[in-house]
């Protein structure tokens, strides 16, 4: 970067598009993930002399869930770039996906010029509208004077507080107008003022509650990962002798190898975590939102014993869904290091050792077979060759919790999944973002044979630029966890599940250029595994495995967590 | 229990649209509306009744605060506040009983805005109960149209508190 860029202001005039890009070069954008189109044809034209790497997917979803990745795995901010109408319509899932996860995204449309808005214009979509519930805010902008204030703040909205995605809407006349360019140094924004600081008399509250407390718990979610505070969360467990249970957003956020560790509690968490969450006198909730398929919306059940604190971000959080005992507003980073000076310990050993007692009673487990290749054990073979360093990243369903369960994330941003909105198509284009923002790590795309199938045209992404993202598709040749829920709720009648007619993976990827194998059993599945980590460039597997395998432990839709079924083993 | 919610605003296209889609998104109800200025140049007050137990208006005022565009979010109802509607009514009139409808609308302050042959407008302002009983009152004369603006507040200067204020 020049010193020119640095202090970035230009006397000569430049169009809204230039002025864009550079507003994208002075946020330190490293990657557009996009899709060109009418509407932002001026934008494209800017690009093509850019120094920011562009990167075509086939599909605008499949270019926002890889800007999702990419902001997943690094914490910085996904850039999108779509046209209007339509290609403006398909970021809508990708959009809606990262508001639940409170991931970082500045989205791009175009929009028809100014004088046509409104007269139902060709290509012409109400994006703003569209977008105004899943968004954290967005903007229409109307003159491209406004253009730089408006970029510097969508980034600093998308990125500070709780992070979520932030549109910017730019007509077609707006990119084509002139203004002379200058950066905002600051964002000053009067009705945006997260507060990131605990209040102490809250921190004396919960250091008082840790003192008396003989059952205690923390449930991490996903706000632990978000504010990197890690290492802080497992300086507070262990200090504080407290056990820890991790929400799939959580993942990550502390060891899995850690002895303090539960697993994931809720519908499909263990009964260590379970039964911690029904028994304990004192649950700290930290950067998590007490979601339903935690809680299972039977908060009557739920934690009835206990005290709950609730460490969040986000006030709107607090009291959304539990009654809260003490609430802690405040990054989770900044409460945790204030909490962490004069921490003190609690009595708990004999809960330690009744929870350890629970985890050695009923680890996950799942019948072995040697005729057919078992999901689970494919998900646990990949953990175990890869020894935790991988960035996973899921679609939802069956295998999302296969590899919650039988994955030991030990750091941060390793599991990259859509757990708020849950959206299937999201995993492969993710693996591409979070591959491009760490090209030397192993990232593996662990996917369904449906899920594959929303977005498998990106395929087209990973051949051509040599992306090496491993692709493990868990064929079982259904919808897995529909199939589960018609098994065992609705007296086995599959309505609308088999997924016959799918292609032949192998074949579908070896279309594309890219290197397809196939498994269908333990030995086959070892031999094309080691083949496809050492393979330089992208490899899909075809796991091909029993069909009839289900998720558990389960709690049925409307249970409490006292009534977990443990399945078949 | 029925809560005025005062709400400070950038004066932005759609504010109003992120405002009553909130309303809509997290299922809270609104029972009338009204937007304007206010005292700051560049910001619009609006005013929503709306319905809930205290869980509910916690969220309501928690997730506003949350829009970008919302400066400052007052429940009205647990304080002391003057809320007022707008009223206008055009109700049947003969020469024979206009004299009669004066007499009605006179305790209210009521005051008739146009004359037809056979109609008379009447304005009036005030609380919703109070409109409600001159509606009441003016409907056995046959009301031909109607149109409310829904309830705008502002806090009183002086919090005057009472035991039945502490109790809301």
């Amino acid at each position: 970067m020049t010193t020119d860029q640095k202090h970035a202001s230009t006397d000569r005039e430049l169009t809204g598009s230039e002025i864009l890009l550079r507003c994208l070069i002075e946020e330190n954008v490293e990657f557009i993930f996009g899709y060109p189109g009418g509407a932002v044809l001026p934008i494209y034209d800017s690009l093509y002399y850019g120094s920011i790497k562009h990167i075509l997917y086939r599909h605008e979803q499949g270019a926002i869930h890889a800007a999702d990745g990419y902001a997943r795995a690094t914490g910085k901010p996904g850039v999108v770039i779509a046209t209007s109408g339509p290609g403006a319509t398909n970021l809508v899932t990708g959009i809606a996906t990262a508001q639940m996860d409170s991931i970082p995204l500045v989205c791009i449309t175009g929009n028809v010029p100014q004088q046509l808005i409104g007269t139902d214009a060709f290509q012409e979509a109400d994006i703003t509208g569209i977008t105004m519930p899943i968004t954290k805010h967005n903007y229409l902008v109307q003159d491209v004077r406004d253009l730089p204030r408006v970029v510097k703040e969508a980034f600093h909205i998308a990125s500070t507080g709780r992070p979520g995605p932030v549109l910017i809407d730019i007509p077609k006349d707006v990119s084509n107008a002139k203004a002379p360019f200058s950066y905002p140094e600051t964002v000053s924004i009067r009705g945006y003022q997260p507060t990131t600081n605990p209040h102490p008399l809250q921190i004396e509250k919960l250091h008082q509650a840790i003192a008396e407390s003989k059952r205690p718990l923390i449930l991490a979610g996903g706000g632990v990962v978000t504010s990197g505070s890690d290492q802080e969360l497992i300086a507070f467990a262990e200090r504080a002798q407290i056990p820890v249970t991790t929400t799939l957003m959580g993942l990550g956020g502390f060891p899995g190898t850690h002895p303090l560790w539960l697993g994931m509690p809720g519908m499909h968490g263990t009964v260590a975590a379970n039964r911690a969450l029904l028994e304990c006198d004192l649950l700290i909730g930290i950067g998590a939102r007490f979601d339903d398929r935690v809680t299972m919306g039977r908060i009557d059940k739920f934690a009835t014993g206990a005290k709950i604190v609730h460490i969040d971000i986000d006030p709107a959080e607090i009291g959304k869904n539990v009654d809260t005992y003490i609430p802690i507003v405040g990054d989770v980073k900044r409460v945790l290091e204030v909490a962490l000076q004069d921490l003190p310990v609690c009595q708990s050993e004999t809960w330690l050792e009744k929870l350890e007692q629970l985890k050695q009673q009923y680890p996950l487990t799942y019948k072995q077979s040697d005729n057919t290749l078992k999901p689970q054990w494919v998900i646990q073979h990949l953990y175990e060759t890869t020894g935790g360093d991988a960035i996973v990243t899921t679609d939802v369903g069956q295998h999302q919790m296969w590899v919650a369960q039988y994955f030991r994330f030990s750091r941060p941003r390793s599991l990259i999944s859509s757990g708020g909105l849950g959206t299937m198509g999201f995993g492969f284009p993710a693996a591409i973002g979070a591959q491009l923002a760490y090209p030397d790590r192993t990232v593996i795309s662990v996917t369904g044979d449906g899920g594959f199938q929303m977005t498998a045209q990106e395929l087209a992404v990973v051949a051509l630029a040599n992306i090496p993202v491993k692709v493990a598709i868990i064929n079982n040749q259904c919808l897995g966890m529909v199939r589960q829920w018609q098994e065992v709720f609705y007296q086995r009648r599959y309505s609308e599940v088999d997924l016959s007619g799918s292609p032949d993976f192998v074949k579908l990827a070896e279309a594309y250029g890219v290197k397809g194998m196939r498994a269908r059993t333990q030995e086959e599945a070892r031999q094309v595994w080691r083949e496809a980590l050492d393979h330089p460039g992208p490899v899909v597997i075809d796991f091909q495995v029993d069909p009839e395998e289900n998720v558990y432990p389960m709690v049925a839709p409307g249970a409490g967590l006292d009534e977990m079924m443990l399945g078949d083993e | 229990m029925r809560h005025i919610i005062s709400i400070l605003v950038n004066n932005q296209p759609r504010v109003l649209a992120r405002v009553a889609s909130l309303f809509g998104r997290r299922n809270f109800n609104i029972e009338s509306i009204s937007v304007g200025e206010s005292e700051e140049p560049g910001l619009s007050r609006i005013v929503i009744v709306t319905h809930g137990d205290a869980r509910t208006m916690e969220q309501v005022s928690k997730h506003l605060h949350k829009l970008i565009d919302v400066i400052k979010v007052q429940d009205l109802s647990i304080q002391q506040s003057v809320a007022r509607e707008l009223l206008l009514v055009k109700v049947g009139a003969t020469s024979s009983n206009r004299a009669e409808i004066q007499g009605i609308i006179e305790p209210f302050r009521a005051s008739v805005v146009d004359v037809g042959t056979n109609s008379l407008m009447i304005q009036a302002t005030g609380d919703r109960e109070k409109l409600d009983a001159l509606i009441e009152l003016l409907r056995p004369y046959g009301i031909k149209e109607l149109a409310r603006t829904g309830i705008t507040a502002l806090p009183r200067s002086m919090q005057i508190q009472t035991k039945a204020h502490l109790h809301a």
